[in-house]
């Protein structure tokens, strides 16, 4: 058994590192979150200390620069580099979390609606259509704004917006493999709904679900940082690229160095994210094959 | 097809009804609108009479009733900041965010149609790499990054354009190229996808046994089919094209719905933050509305 699980995890590496996209994508994102766990471990700098008179010094290559601070320092003499650092924390946190929210929801919801359909099933897509018509930024800004600002509010409200494109994709799953001759036996020897949804249904979507899932994490930090962008996310002093940007832009037309490097480590981030969405949909997803 | 469109049409009213219900609870959920309108220093009596006036002693039921009635009347209350109903203020910044939204629209359509059409052609060249990657840059960026980035160098380093505020059209460039990039990012990989797809097709095989030339196979039979899901894939950006939008406005100073959202977010006005979420997801519905009948004009196979 234990033999079987290792050429697996073998298999799977072998078929990462095969392609470059796969490649790319996870060792960006595997750096990243190494980043962010050992910040303190790799930054010299205190996150909160302010220092004022190192205030807004550029990236170690510009003229003035020094290499004590690689990245610059912003408008209080904080460590742009370290801030990158500890930023990833809050990023990745809100991504997963609202996403697995978003999963869960729309799960239990794609499945009562493709399963029992009739009226609950008319009901639940009624209502998708409704949050599909109503931009997820705008949504998001409404209820940041009506419950508060905090971490747990975004998680949930990011997630919330997003629960949509789960529940289509978990229904329509349910519905074309409801006819299928094997659930039709499974029912008649008597197994129970939850027992149908979990041997049959579930594993059936797994891997479109992981896709998605992939994806949805990335535009989840991108909604994270607009919000915290806004001045609706995280609020200062916790640190996210979204309120390194927001401070940023004050002093965009003196020191670019501000607001470019959190951009980056969002762009690369994400980019690294999708390359690996790409990477599973490519290789979970026979369908794809050709097509590539 | 008649039928088809008055059925259509009558699966929105639901959704409208849905919308009206969450952006109603929402507020609220905001907490009691009397403290907002009133000096902290107003008499309990003073808050009685407020919310007497304003309904909110009534319950809350008869409340959402009288809410949906001055909806369907487009009265959503006084505006705090602008002292003017707030469906006026709205309708006042909505072309700006028009504007903004539809020329954008157009423009990533057109370079998401020829980049992604180009892309399927060329097929792993250096030209279908270098696009296809910069399509997952795109898409990787934060919009309001983007436009951060095209200020700075346009306008703080090129000087080249004017950074904010509307006036001519070099004001329009940058907020709109910013919107066309996160745009039409989405927009490449797919086209190219479902040309793709489309090649694999057994007609363009036919076509292509038969002797046609390849730019005729390409146009001819292949585009005309791509362009099918492309309607509905352009129609699937319009939500996020006016979400993004919203964020565009506030970075450019431009003056749109995004900008009054913002502001009366953070003054509190509530009234106009529902009529902005009532009217944005009206443009959205409409939109795809649109696409699915312009889907099924176009679209042979489809027949109701």
């Amino acid at each position: 058994m234990e033999n079987k699980e290792k050429k697996g995890i073998l298999h799977w590496m072998r078929l990462l590192f095969g392609s470059p996209v796969g490649a790319v994508g996870f060792i960006t994102l595997l750096l990243v979150i190494l980043a962010s766990l050992f910040a303190g471990q790799l930054s010299p700098y205190d996150l909160a200390k302010q220092n004022l008179l190192d205030k807004l010094m550029p990236p170690a290559w510009c003229e003035d620069g020094t290499m004590a601070h690689l990245l610059g320092t912003d408008s209080l003499g904080r460590d742009v580099l370290t801030r990158c650092l500890y930023g990833a924390r809050i990023s990745l946190v809100v991504g997963v979390c609202s996403v697995a929210v978003a999963g869960a929801i729309g799960t239990v919801l794609g499945l009562l609606s493709g399963y029992y359909g009739g009226w609950v099933d008319s009901l639940i897509m009624r209502i998708a259509d409704a949050f599909h018509a109503i931009p997820r930024i705008l949504l998001a800004m409404v209820v940041l704004f009506v419950m508060g600002p905090s971490v747990f509010t975004l998680i949930m409200v990011i997630g919330v917006t997003n629960w949509v494109t789960y529940a289509r994709m978990i229904r329509s799953e349910v519905l074309t493999i409801k006819e299928k001759e094997y659930i039709k036996a499974s029912r008649t020897i008597g197994a129970a709904d939850w027992e149908i949804i979990l041997r049959h249904v579930l594993p059936n979507v797994a891997a479109q679900f992981i896709v998605v899932s992939t994806i949805s994490v990335a535009s989840s930090i991108i909604i994270e940082a607009t919000m915290s962008f806004l001045g609706l996310g995280i609020q200062p002093p916790t640190v996210s690229w979204g309120v390194m940007l927001a401070d940023g832009r004050n002093y965009l037309a003196t020191n670019w160095w501000v607001c470019t490097f959190p951009g980056v480590a969002i762009t690369v981030t994400v980019m690294g994210i999708m390359f690996l969405g790409n990477w599973l949909r490519d290789v979970l997803d026979p369908r794809n094959q050709g097509i590539r | 097809m008649g039928r088809y469109i008055g059925k259509r049409i009558l699966q929105i009213i639901p959704v409208l009804f849905i919308i009206s219900f969450i952006v109603f609870f929402l507020v609220r959920l905001s907490g009691d609108p009397v403290n907002t309108m009133l000096p902290p220093e107003a008499t309990p009596a003073d808050r009685a009479e407020m919310r007497t006036a304003l309904g909110l002693d009534k319950p809350l039921l008869e409340q959402y009733g009288i809410f949906l009635n001055d909806v369907a009347h487009g009265r959503f209350g006084t505006s705090l900041r602008y002292g003017q109903e707030a469906t006026e203020v709205v309708l006042e910044k909505l072309p700006a965010t028009l504007q903004l939204a539809s020329i954008s629209l157009v423009v990533s359509t057109i370079l998401g149609i020829v980049l992604g059409v180009i892309c399927a052609r060329a097929k792993d060249t250096a030209f279908d790499i270098l696009f296809s990657s910069l399509s997952v840059v795109g898409q990787a960026m934060p919009s309001f990054w983007i436009g951060i980035m095209l200020i700075l160098l346009f306008g703080v380093n090129l000087k080249w354009l004017p950074v904010s505020g509307p006036g001519t059209w070099k004001n329009l460039v940058m907020p709109v190229a910013t919107l066309s990039i996160v745009t039409s990012a989405q927009v490449i990989p797919l086209v190219r996808s479902s040309m793709l797809e489309i090649m694999h097709e057994d007609y363009i095989r036919t076509a292509r046994s038969k002797g046609l030339k390849e730019r005729l196979v390409i146009y001819k039979h292949a585009f005309k089919n791509a362009l099918i899901p492309v309607v509905t894939i352009m129609a699937l950006q319009v939500p996020g094209l006016i979400g993004g939008s919203l964020i565009t406005e506030t970075v450019f100073s431009w003056p749109g719905l995004g900008q009054l959202m913002v502001q009366c977010i953070n003054g509190k006005d509530m009234c106009v933050v529902q009529a902005c979420v009532v009217f944005i997801s009206l443009i959205t519905i409409v939109a795809n509305l649109a696409a699915d009948i312009i889907y099924a004009l176009i679209d042979p196979r489809i027949r109701y």
